[in-house]
């Protein structure tokens, strides 16, 4: 569920806001990939994952809620069956924005908002987080040997010595 | 409504006015380039983006 936003809203009023965030997430669902400033891109996230996750239901309920906000009706069906699929496997984060830099003519800063069509990777945070403690491991491990090695061989002639009497009694 | 009684002289408005000052970028290396851009932005020269490329978006935005 995204947060709900606070302060000014997009364009001035709530339902210019809707307008300006209907019209830029049906133009991300129609060309994949959009150029907008960063305000409007991180305002635009929330929405767009939430239609996907609607599309990904698949059923007439959620077109119908996703009808509510893009209100073209071959946006909405290629959303539900060539977008949705692709992001069968991805749980959340479907869309990913870049900053590229100040506009010419007002200087305000300009995102790319964009599907991501790449096929999920295997977590690279659990990854990062397995090798950190596979370094951490191996030194420990390195460490780990040479103390059993003093330990246990005390302990071995002490067990033999413990059989041997067994034996020898 | 309050107004000025005097006429703020030519001193004191430049003596404002040298506090007005800009800070240099933080400038990062583009890894493909090596050319200077914006830190966590696409590569104004290259326009490329761990590994991804805005080259487009970047020609749209600077267009106009």
């Amino acid at each position: 569920m995204p947060t709900p936003t606070k302060g000014a809203r997009l364009g001035g009023s709530p339902a210019h806001e809707r307008l300006i965030l209907a019209n830029l997430s049906t133009a991300l669902f129609e060309h994949g990939r959009i150029t907008t400033t960063e305000t409007k891109a991180k305002r635009l996230r929330p929405l767009a994952e939430r239609l996907i996750t609607f599309a990904k239901k698949g059923d007439l309920h959620a077109r119908r809620r996703v009808l509510r906000v893009v209100r073209d009706k071959g946006v909405v069906h290629t959303l539900f069956t060539e977008i949705a699929p692709t992001m069968a496997e991805r749980n959340g984060g479907y869309t990913r924005i870049t900053k590229i830099g100040p506009r010419k003519g007002d200087n305000a800063p300009m995102a790319v908002i964009e599907l991501i069509t790449e096929p999920v990777s295997p977590k690279q945070a659990v990854v990062k987080e397995a090798t950190k403690a596979a370094e951490k491991a191996a030194p420990a491990e390195k460490a780990a040997p040479a103390e059993p090695e003093v330990e246990e061989t005390p302990e071995a002639p002490a067990a033999e010595a413990g059989t041997e009497e067994q034996k020898e009694s | 409504m309050a107004v000025p009684k005097r006429k703020m002289s030519r001193s004191n408005t430049r003596a404002r006015r040298s506090q007005w000052k800009t800070t240099a970028a933080t400038l990062t290396t583009c890894p493909s380039c090596q050319a200077d851009k914006l830190p966590h932005t696409a590569c104004p020269t290259c326009g490329t983006y761990k590994g991804r490329t805005y080259r487009d978006a970047l020609k749209t935005v600077n267009a106009g």
